[in-house]
């Protein structure tokens, strides 16, 4: 797949599929949503166009060189810290993909139906690989925020393998996987002495 | 803390040599994962029937590959820099510490991750108020010992304390741990490393927690009764279901690692600290003689 990505391209995915990502991927964490959020609010455009984008929970390790970054280690974050704010953003900006890891609550999850966005997961702390995916650091933002929360923008190169999470339709690995784990617990707990 | 100086004849340790080893371990413990958790991981894919399952932990195996070929941190995240120090403590470490810390995030790099609580605002070289943190314990060693523990936050974020009742016993100690790692999920990079520390009092139950993390996976609590509930709690834990980064599978966990201190007969705190599966950690010793031993797999429990 290549940014940017249109709506019905996002919709044809099915949680559970593998893709790879080529094109821009602008990461965004905490502060990024917040001030992104803000600055929406006053009727203020950002300095980059996220319709489309992908949108990577990521705050990378990148070097200085004379003259350019060099990108070191750009694994995900924990995408939960970002539950609150995304089905706004998700809305406000138009982005179709998020690249985290551990998954997003149900509002977000929603706002993904609604709007026509995806969740694909990279495997957490896999930050060489994950690094390995993006040609060159095209440019920074917010620099401000301090270098993990900043909003880089890389371009990206067979970025993955990223397993879809969570789909347009709603349906979440991670849901699965709760329901399950769920399910388990009432054994666990009595093996456990716990019940 | 009441540290121990050096008489003037035990000068030998340079602040020089004290930053250097500071920044060689970090170094160390970034870019190469301790063998005990390396063959842990590769168990656990051997382990894991479901495809998933096998793929991240593929491409978590791959990637510490890939860190330690190329000296690359193997996770961008290089954590909040803690350090415990024993042995012949001086004050002075403290100092070379924080130099050693400022130095290896320009060098190695690591990410600066340490900001303001409130303002949020970074200070760009992994220095600030109380940070970086340093244990002490002195003793009487001939040595100096320096591990650190590059801890990431997406596992400290999960961390919790209880203050339980001390007639809801063990039972309860075993469903609070337990409710934690099931309420975690996917968010501490499973699979994780749970560190229980019961007894003592609030700051102390956290601290045997985080502690206990830093005891090679193969090394089972001497205590057989706790012993026991290491294995227990692991295989608990395991059976949830949770498996790799929360994608399902039987490895939630490489290992629970529990202590205890004695505590006041009103209390029964527990506090569970949880550690992803980068569970990066080195040491070394420094003697007086200038010589300098370096392990990361820890010094032998000797």
């Amino acid at each position: 797949m290549r940014t940017p990505l249109s709506e019905k391209e996002v919709r044809s995915l099915k949680a559970g599929q593998v893709v790879h990502l080529d094109g821009l991927v602008y990461t965004g964490r905490d502060e990024v949503h917040v001030r992104a959020l803000e600055k929406h609010d006053k009727g203020e455009g950002l300095p980059v166009d996220l319709r489309g984008a992908a949108l990577y929970h990521c705050g990378p390790i990148v070097k200085d060189d004379d003259g350019g970054w060099t990108l070191v280690a750009a694994g995900p974050t924990t995408s939960a810290r970002m539950n609150a704010l995304e089905p706004r953003f998700i809305e406000a900006f138009g982005i179709r993909a998020i690249i985290g890891k551990g998954g997003m609550s149900q509002p977000t999850i929603d706002a993904m139906r609604k709007f026509g966005c995806v969740y694909l997961a990279i495997t957490g702390g896999a930050a060489v690989l994950a690094a390995k995916g993006v040609k060159k650091v095209v440019g920074v933002e917010w620099l401000d925020l301090g270098m993990p929360e900043a909003l880089w923008i890389f371009e990206a190169e067979n970025l993955g393998p990223l397993i879809v999470g969570i789909d347009a339709d709603g349906d979440s690995l991670f849901k699965k996987v709760d329901d399950e784990v769920r399910k388990n617990l009432t054994q666990v707990r009595k093996r456990l002495g716990v019940e | 803390m009441h540290p121990v100086s050096f008489n003037r004849c035990d000068a030998m340790i340079s602040p020089e040599l004290m930053e250097q080893v500071v920044v060689n371990i970090l170094r160390t413990a970034v870019t190469s994962l301790p063998s005990d958790i390396l063959s842990a991981l590769e168990k656990a894919e051997d382990l894991e029937t479901s495809e998933i399952a096998k793929t991240q932990l593929r491409a978590i195996l791959l990637n510490v590959k890939c860190a330690e070929e190329t000296s690359i941190p193997m996770c961008q995240d290089t954590g909040t820099p803690l350090f415990f120090v024993s042995g012949r403590c001086d004050g002075d470490i403290e100092k070379a510490i924080r130099r050693g810390v400022e130095r290896a995030t320009r060098e190695i790099p690591l990410r600066p991750n340490i900001v303001h609580p409130l303002t949020r605002k970074n200070s760009g070289n992994n220095l600030g108020v109380g940070m970086p943190h340093v244990h002490f314990s002195p003793g009487p060693e001939d040595f100096v010992e320096i591990t650190v523990m590059p801890k990431g936050a997406g596992s400290e974020n999960m961390s919790a304390l209880r203050m339980l009742s001390p007639s809801e016993g063990l039972r309860s100690v075993k469903s609070f741990v337990l409710d934690v790692v099931v309420n975690a999920g996917g968010r501490p990079c499973p699979p994780t490393i749970v560190g229980v520390g019961i007894g003592g009092s609030a700051d102390i139950a956290m601290s045997l927690a985080k502690r206990a993390l830093l005891r090679p996976l193969d090394v089972v609590n001497p205590d057989s009764e706790l012993g026991e509930l290491e294995e227990e709690l692991l295989d608990a834990v395991n059976q949830t279901g949770i498996g790799p980064m929360g994608l399902g599978g039987r490895t939630t966990c490489l290992g629970v690692k529990v202590d205890l201190a004695h505590c006041h007969t009103a209390s029964l705190p527990v506090a569970v600290n949880l550690q992803c599966w980068a569970a990066r950690r080195a040491s070394a010793r420094l003697f007086r003689d200038g010589r300098v031993t370096y392990s990361k797999e820890g010094f032998a429990l000797d």
